[in-house]
């Protein structure tokens, strides 16, 4: 709308020509706490301000009294869509400092676990862009899907959302035929319901015009804004931590790594689809891998790193030294060697990274998170200005911010 | 993945290293490579020239922000608050670390914002805990804390759980 076009206010008036608008912090389309204070002119954000913080939990402040084992419930809390990548990122920090060397099986059941993750992640981001352009049907088609990688969670740790997978060398116990099996049904299944998923969306012209333009970032203000993760590579820029520097065994398996051009919402979208099917490959062949360990070998699930890894219950109560340990282990009285290290995985959302400082004493001197969705939600107003209310919506969404892991 | 090894190999700690000290002499000190990433220290007002230096130079290509945080060190008189920088070279890979000391009575420490977009939250999320004051930062405001708050709460003098308690005997277990 033309400036002339407004009712022109008397002289000295305080009113003014546009009109500010609070976007959350509780609203149904923001899908989490975030507040955007917007200034709009009629449709149009003429700027926006973001406010974040309402859901601060003070991990970083727990974690300096915590022993090792206990920060992983608080990883799970970060992006809460994808826990287990969180909590495989933790521990894989822990290995690094305390330089466990993991058995190739465990690496491996860590990929299945964490690709399934990021299926998981970017199923709900993806749907949930559906859900805010007003295609609801893919949305519910796909949930059903997530309930049975939560079920394939469920069968390894006990646990679906808030998962506190695995252990620091490891997992807690071996992989059922039960877990197996609802793998092979997930691996079998899931591939059909996201070509019908695509079908629906990809070359469907009321999404493409909806989506297509929406929120664009170059590849270059998103280096400068820290994109990391689907969203910096929407942008163009094919960094990828799995790549770069390779973890848990990453390395040893074939996948590519899927760029957009425009960094607009239809890039991103596609990003996160196309990177589902890399996921699934990823964990066709990891599994595959995991098949052929045979005999004792395929009986692995943990290192061999007694003064981090819980002994067996059994032998906690027959042995002297597992029972030790156990004790050590439990009370939190096993120094953690002196050392600084920075360690980051490919979260759903970009590079999840870690700085650990240890003194030398049971707790880290000081743990940062580095959440990539607070770092790029700095760039959402950059996103939205001068675009329509509408389109904040779908931008955010498709970014894909997590509340708790823009807060920590 | 290979050819990422092999661009790696280019670009080394040594060399970093040693262009750094070529450009800014002693200034630099404690250079370390714990777990391999290359670690230094340097004087606080030069912050701002190392990340342009590191920016802009043809070979070094330090152009992604990864990280920016505090520690405190109460015991470090003088110079309690550190800044750590992550900075990583997308290009060959490589990723290194530097820190600036700060004195906890005066923590100015300049903004790095108008290098990189990505401080400004991260440089208000160190503000907010430790009370750097970043200098030169277009909006310093609290972020995740209220705005009331009037202490930084991730100093080592305040201490996580409530001192009062008694019924915790810490001689025995914890610190």
């Amino acid at each position: 709308m033309a400036q002339s076009e407004h009712i022109l206010l008397p002289e000295g008036s305080l009113e003014k020509q546009t009109t500010t608008l609070n976007l959350g912090p509780t609203h149904p389309a923001t899908h989490g706490v975030f507040q955007n204070i917007l200034e709009m002119d009629g449709e149009r954000i003429m700027s926006a301000v973001s406010t974040v913080g309402y859901i601060h939990r003070a991990f970083e402040k727990l974690a300096e009294r915590r022993p090792l084992y206990q920060i992983t419930p608080i990883t799970d809390r970060l992006n809460y869509c994808s826990s287990p990548i969180n909590n495989m990122g933790w521990h894989i920090t822990c290995e690094r400092l305390l330089k466990v060397q993991l058995p190739k099986r465990v690496d491996y059941l860590r990929i299945i676990i964490m690709e399934l993750a990021r299926i998981a992640d970017h199923l709900i981001c993806n749907s949930i862009v559906g859900v805010d352009s007003g295609a609801f049907s893919g949305f519910l088609y796909l949930m059903q899907y997530r309930e049975l990688i939560y079920e394939i969670y469920e069968e390894v740790c006990g646990s679906r959302l808030t998962t506190n997978i695995g252990r620091i060398g490891g997992f807690e116990r071996n992989f059922t035929n039960t877990a197996f099996e609802k793998l092979e049904k997930f691996l079998k299944e899931y591939p059909a319901v996201l070509k019908e998923f695509e079908n629906l969306f990809n070359r469907n012209r009321i999404f493409m015009e909806r989506t297509i333009g929406c929120g664009p970032i170059s590849g270059e203000r998103a280096l400068n804004y820290g994109f990391t993760g689907p969203n910096l590579r929407a942008a163009g820029v094919d960094y990828d931590v799995r790549v770069h520097s390779p973890y848990s065994s990453y390395e040893d398996f074939e996948f590519s790594v899927p760029v957009g051009t425009t960094g607009d919402t239809y890039d991103r979208f596609l990003v996160r689809n196309e990177e589902m099917w890399q996921s699934l490959k990823l964990i066709g062949d990891a599994y595959k891998k995991v098949q052929e360990f045979k005999g004792a070998e395929a009986e692995v699930f943990h290192a061999d790193s007694p003064a981090y890894y819980l002994p067996e219950k059994k032998d906690v109560y027959t042995k002297m030294e597992a029972l030790i340990y156990h004790f050590k282990i439990i009370m939190g009285e096993t120094d953690i060697p002196a050392g600084e290290l920075y360690s980051s995985v490919e979260g759903a959302n970009g590079e999840l990274g870690f700085y650990l400082i240890s003194d030398g004493g049971r707790t880290p001197y000081r743990l940062h998170f580095r959440r990539p969705c607070f770092i790029y939600y700095q760039a959402f107003p950059e996103l939205v200005s001068g675009g329509l209310l509408s389109d904040a919506v779908i931008t955010m969404s498709s970014l894909n911010l997590i509340a708790g892991e823009l807060d920590a | 993945m290979q050819p990422f090894n092999n661009i790696e190999m280019l670009l080394t700690n040594e060399a970093i290293q040693q262009k750094l000290t070529e450009k800014f002499g002693d200034a630099l000190t404690n250079w370390q490579e714990p777990y391999g990433m290359l670690t230094f220290t340097a004087p606080k007002d030069l912050n701002l020239k190392i990340l342009q230096f590191l920016y802009d130079d043809e070979t070094l290509r330090f152009q992604f922000l990864t990280d920016l945080q505090a520690v405190h060190y109460p015991e470090k008189t003088g110079a309690e608050l550190a800044v750590v920088y992550h900075l990583h070279n997308l290009v060959d890979n490589v990723r290194i670390r530097f820190k600036v000391f700060t004195d906890i009575q005066t923590p100015d420490v300049y903004s790095a914002t108008a290098l990189y977009q990505s401080a400004n939250f991260m440089e208000r999320e160190t503000y907010d805990f430790f009370g750097v004051n970043f200098v030169g930062h277009p909006n310093l405001r609290r972020i995740l804390n209220v705005d009331e708050m009037d202490y930084f709460p991730m100093r080592k003098e305040f201490p996580l759980e409530d001192q009062t308690r008694i019924d915790k005997d810490d001689e025995m277990f914890g610190r």
